[in-house]
């Protein structure tokens, strides 16, 4: 054999070299985390007081794109080789390889009233009890205003009550005054269409308690959103472009005073107070209300065990830790997130910002999760309700620009969700 | 019609004139360079820009940064405007907060006398600055030296061995006549069709039953057998005089060293624009090791540099500045091979 | 390895040389490939053949299902086949603009010039880019505030929303593919005009011969070969179109740049339900159509060799 396969054994040897170098005596838990701002490291800080005070145990954050969560972990944990531990956003639809922490964690009463809500929607049905993890980050959808436009254009703010026509046409006239080329944008993402859909009536479900997307209600939002993309008062940018359930977000457009409403959520909180700061008062405002409710939807990331993990009761230990209410307290505080344990939500979190812009939103948001309504928590914990926000958002976009009509559209909404529901239950 | 067809053969006058043509060449390189080279240079330098110089519009050429001076009486240096005053004059002053459409300033030399002022009649002040912490700071934050290490590992040994067994490959293709030899080019070409996109979830399944999951050899080896390697190689290799390989073996060389001794060397430039585009393809590979990699330890660049694609927030100060970090290496190997490459693919011929 | 030869002989030694390269492709790529036609004729959503379900060739009939094949509104999948008729007029026009660009590039590179050498490198330096790169790339000076926009407006025209427009998506879709790849099949078209033997043009010249004779009759009938090879390979490439435009436009707007590899990635991947079974049939469909592509090029590949 020819002497260029010499490197090649070699750097062979060096990865085997390299594989055996984890493997210590000491019990090595994986998580698999994505980021959008500084959460690793808050969570991080709080991963290294655990390995000081557990020094047989040592804990690897493995940061992956957002991509990778939604995407490879599925098939990684289908397969069998996923981390021990994971940060999801697809609560129910992975609920299956959840590993019940019951049996192992210390106070499974403390879970219960920690996050007892939260718990069912990391439940793969109705009847279970399981206890599989917590939410890093419970988000809660509402709409942002830009306060400084108003106050310029002199017009006033819609208050207490005022439905979303009522804030499509105040945003219209500021825009107008002005010469903002955005007046209202939306994320283009079914979670946020479902909680205004849900306050014009829609209730997703039929009495037997089946995915029914498309009724009246939703009807009503959908087509004020087509509508408001036809008359100027959305613009095509988020919506009309990309395709399928594509996800875009408006924050940019927003930070930059180029929209005055934008529709998104809690999470914006932490990248606003660094990119706006003080450059104009972005206020969040309570959910616009319509015949039903005055509603947005409940929502967020969670830390779950895997059912595969080779170290159950190490994986409890650790999770019974992150999820204490000192260190969550921590947590919260430091990303900004609104807290999704109960005891700190009522009691209040320290939030780490002096920004005046950032608290007022916290508060409101925290203040909205009560008056969330009970659908909304129902869709949330439905196991396949991306399959439903997915249909909504790819073929309303496909109505708005002018590829189906609205009609059409709805027709679509519920064959997709059929068909793809009656696919997964084929086994 | 004719008069374009003059211009694409001409060549330059026997006079030594000049033709009008030779003015078309010239506009269309010039046009081309900028449209080939502008938006990477336009990536560069976005990527020195803080997140706010970013989203602002119109945006600036350079990288520019707001000035903050020390001003007294306050902790921490004040941001600084050119404020269009009433009277029409222009005076810099530090703005302390901004209440509603109202500014407090201060002049920095006067800081007793605190101004109201519009919003609307200040500008910052600005002045050259790169963001380095674009670079720095994900550089720091990650374990960026195993990250390379990985990638240059995965690199180097895939592409060690797409060349080994592919000019192998390419060689009986090309020099010996065999049963069966047109069935395998068939599928050699065949295969060459197909996306790896289409057959992730089967090519994922195949590589866990084999426990290569979380490994580097999992990367490098599904896609070590290149069709489209081979396929380079062999035409290459079809055009190789046959007396030298025959007036070889009438020496007695065996038919490995007639590979390794004659036919290897003699098909150098083809190896090397496969050698090229091997390490390209792995350097820049991205789906395939995101599906199989989820340890932080096993993760090639362009997973590890990925991280900051969020769920609903993407850090595009990160994002552009981690773009340019890869495309180093590629800069690097077209600077120093650019004229290997260019002659070595004329010379491959794809005859 | 002179002792294998001792071991399989002489007239096994093509074989000895071909077996590694097939061996990783029997692992990596043709039982994948098989796996996928297995995956085509069942139904569910679990990752194992043995837990999948065996339902014939239903996922096919329902890619099939059309009232009218000519109005995808009407097909059970009507995606599938909107992404059909997008991937055959990206391929009609990208096909067209790359070979006609890729050909005047190397005509013009082929002129005695200073700098030559500078120039194909200019060209070329694209193709090593990744595709996701140069879409980031791209993306970031057409966006609504971009480069370009900025650029529009100070000459007094209106900023244009081009991911809004299905045309302007399309339009820069091609563009942006046919930027990065061009530098690829320029070189080739280059190899094959500086075969051409000088004396042919210099006769030529003596003659007094038109140049456009000279384009028609010389340069052009010289060049065939190559420029076959170009055609063929950029239109495999076109079929196959994915990552960059995947990353410029999202497929988008509605399903304008959606084209057939995105359907079967968003099937049988990105979406919550996996439908492997439906993403598996489509793909055998394109296997089938590349196939078609694949003897064509085989055909002339072989009439190329000559010998």
């Amino acid at each position: 054999m020819g002497y260029s396969w010499k490197p090649v054994l070699l750097a062979g040897v060096a990865a085997v070299g390299l594989n055996a170098g984890a493997a210590f005596a000491e019990t090595d838990l994986r998580i698999s985390w994505y980021n959008d701002g500084n959460e690793s490291e808050a969570m991080r800080s709080a991963l290294d007081k655990f390995e000081e005070a557990n020094p047989d145990i040592k804990v690897t954050l493995d940061i992956v794109p957002y991509k990778a969560i939604l995407e490879s972990l599925p098939v990684q944990l289908e397969a069998g080789e996923g981390p021990d531990i994971a940060r999801v956003t697809d609560l129910g639809g992975l609920s299956q390889y959840y590993l019940d922490l019951t049996p192992y964690i210390s106070d499974a009463a403390y879970w219960e009233e920690s996050f007892g809500p939260f718990l069912k929607w990391l439940r793969p049905n109705a009847e279970s009890k399981a206890i599989s993890g917590f939410m890093t980050q419970l988000t809660v959808t509402g709409p942002y205003v830009n306060k400084t436009l108003f106050e310029q254009a002199g017009v006033d703010m819609p208050g207490d009550g005022a439905t979303w026509d009522d804030w499509a046409g105040a945003a219209r006239e500021v825009a107008q005054k002005l010469d903002i080329p955005i007046p209202m944008a939306w994320d283009r993402s079914g979670h946020r269409v479902a909680g205004p859909a849900i306050s014009m009536g829609a209730k997703f479900f039929d009495d037997k308690g089946n995915p029914a997307l498309v009724d009246d209600g939703l009807k009503a939002m959908a087509t004020k959103l087509y509508d408001w993309h036809q008359d100027g008062t959305m613009a095509k940018d988020l919506w009309g472009s990309v395709s399928g359930s594509t996800y875009l977000g408006a924050n940019e457009e927003f930070a930059n005073a180029q929209v005055v409403m934008y529709m998104s959520g809690s999470w914006q909180v932490p990248q606003f107070a660094e990119k706006i700061g003080d450059a104009f008062d972005w206020w969040a405002v309570p959910a616009p209300c319509g015949p039903a409710a005055c509603t947005g939807m409940p929502g967020g990331a969670a830390l779950v065990a895997i059912k595969d993990t080779e170290h159950p009761e190490e994986v409890a230990k650790l999770m019974d830790y992150l999820a204490s209410k000192d260190v969550l307290a921590e947590f919260y505080g430091k990303t900004l997130f609104i807290p999704g344990h109960l005891g700190l939500a009522r009691g209040g979190v320290d939030f780490a910002t002096d920004d005046p812009r950032a608290k007022h939103a916290l508060e409101t948001f925290s203040g909205a999760v009560p008056t969330i309504s009970p659908i909304a928590y129902d869709l949330q914990g439905y196991k396949y309700n991306r399959v439903m926000f997915n249909a909504l958002i790819s073929r309303l976009g496909e109505a708005i620009v002018g590829e189906l009509t609205l009609d059409e559209a709805f027709e679509r909404m519920t064959s997709d969700v059929q068909q793809q529901i009656e696919e997964k239950q084929r086994q | 019609m004719r008069r374009l067809v003059d211009l694409l053969t001409a060549r330059r006058e026997r006079d030594g004139s000049r033709h009008w043509t030779d003015v078309f060449a010239v506009i269309y390189l010039a046009l081309g360079v900028i449209l080939m080279f502008g938006p990477v240079v336009w990536l560069v330098l976005s990527s020195f820009k803080t997140p706010a110089g970013l989203l602002e519009y119109p945006p600036t050429f350079l990288p520019l940064g707001q000035i903050s001076v020390p001003v007294e009486g306050h902790d921490k240096p004040l941001p600084l405007f050119r404020v269009t005053m009433e009277d029409g004059s222009i005076r810099e002053l530090a703005q302390i907060r901004r209440v509603g459409i109202q500014a407090q300033m201060v002049d920095p030399d006067n800081p007793g006398e605190v101004l109201r002022l519009p919003i609307g009649d200040r500008e910052p002040v600005r002045e050259f600055r790169i963001a380095t912490e674009n670079y720095s700071e994900p550089l720091q934050r990650f374990n960026f030296l195993q990250y390379l290490q990985n990638s240059v590992f995965v690199t180097i040994v895939a592409t060690l061995i797409t060349l080994l067994i592919n000019s192998m490959a390419a060689y009986g293709l090309a020099i010996y006549e065999f049963p069966g030899r047109n069935a395998i080019m068939l599928f050699v070409i065949c295969t060459l069709m197909i996306p790896i996109t289409v057959i992730l979830v089967p090519t994922y399944l195949v590589v866990t039953e084999l426990g290569m999951v979380n490994s580097l050899w999992g990367v490098i080896l599904p896609g070590a057998a290149t069709p489209t390697g081979v396929f380079l190689l062999r035409q290459y290799m079809l055009t190789l005089p046959r007396d030298v390989i025959e007036a070889a073996r009438m020496d007695k060389a065996s038919e490995w060293s007639i590979y390794w001794k004659i036919v290897l060397p003699l098909s150098l430039p083809a190896i090397a624009v496969l050698a090229i585009f091997s390490v390209m393809w792995r350097w820049n590979d991205f789906l395939w090791p995101l599906v199989i990699l989820n340890r932080s330890e096993v993760y090639t660049l362009q997973v590890g540099l990925n991280a900051f694609q969020g769920e609903l927030d993407v850090q595009w100060h990160y994002v552009l500045a981690m773009t340019v970090v890869t495309l180093i290496p590629v800069a690097l190997v077209f600077a120093f091979l650019q004229r290997f490459i260019t002659a070595g693919i004329a010379n491959t011929g794809m005859k | 390895m002179a002792a294998v030869q001792r071991i399989v002989g002489w007239q096994r030694m093509p074989y000895a040389f071909v077996a590694p390269n097939m061996v990783f492709f029997g692992i990596f790529v043709a039982l994948p490939l098989v796996i996928n036609f297995f995956f085509s004729m069942t139904g569910g959503t679990n990752l194992y053949l043995s837990e999948r379900p065996y339902v014939g060739g239903e996922q096919y009939s329902y890619l099939m299902e059309c009232t009218s094949y000519l109005d995808p509104k009407t097909c059970r999948q009507d995606r599938f086949w909107r992404a059909i008729y997008n991937t055959a007029a990206f391929v009609f026009f990208q096909v067209g603009v790359m070979v006609l660009v890729s050909l005047v590039t190397a005509l013009i590179l082929n002129r005695d010039m200073r700098g030559r050498g500078f120039f194909r490198a200019v060209f070329f330096f694209p193709v090593l880019l990744s595709p996701v790169v140069v879409a980031l790339i791209w993306k970031w000076i057409l966006l609504r505030e971009g480069l370009l926009n900025a650029g529009l407006e100070s000459v007094g025209i209106d900023k244009i929303l081009f991911f809004v427009s299905p045309g302007w998506s399309m339009f820069w879709a091609i563009f942006v593919s046919v930027w990065a790849h061009t530098g690829f099949y320029t070189l080739i078209l280059l190899a094959g005009l500086q075969a051409i033997p000088r004396d042919l043009y210099e006769a030529a010249e003596m003659d007094g011969t038109s140049r456009e004779r000279v384009f028609w009759r010389i340069t052009l009938p010289l060049l065939w070969p190559n420029f076959l090879v170009v055609l063929v390979l950029a239109l495999i490439r076109a079929v196959q179109i994915f990552d960059e435009v995947f990353v410029l436009t999202g497929g988008g707007p509605g399903t304008a740049t959606q084209f057939i590899v995105q359907y079967i990635y968003n099937t049988g991947f990105t979406n919550q339900i996996q439908n492997r079974g439906l993403a598996s049939a489509a793909s055998v469909l394109l296997g089938l159509v590349l196939f078609v592509l694949t003897i064509v090029q085989l055909g002339l590949t072989r009439r190329k060799d000559g010998s």
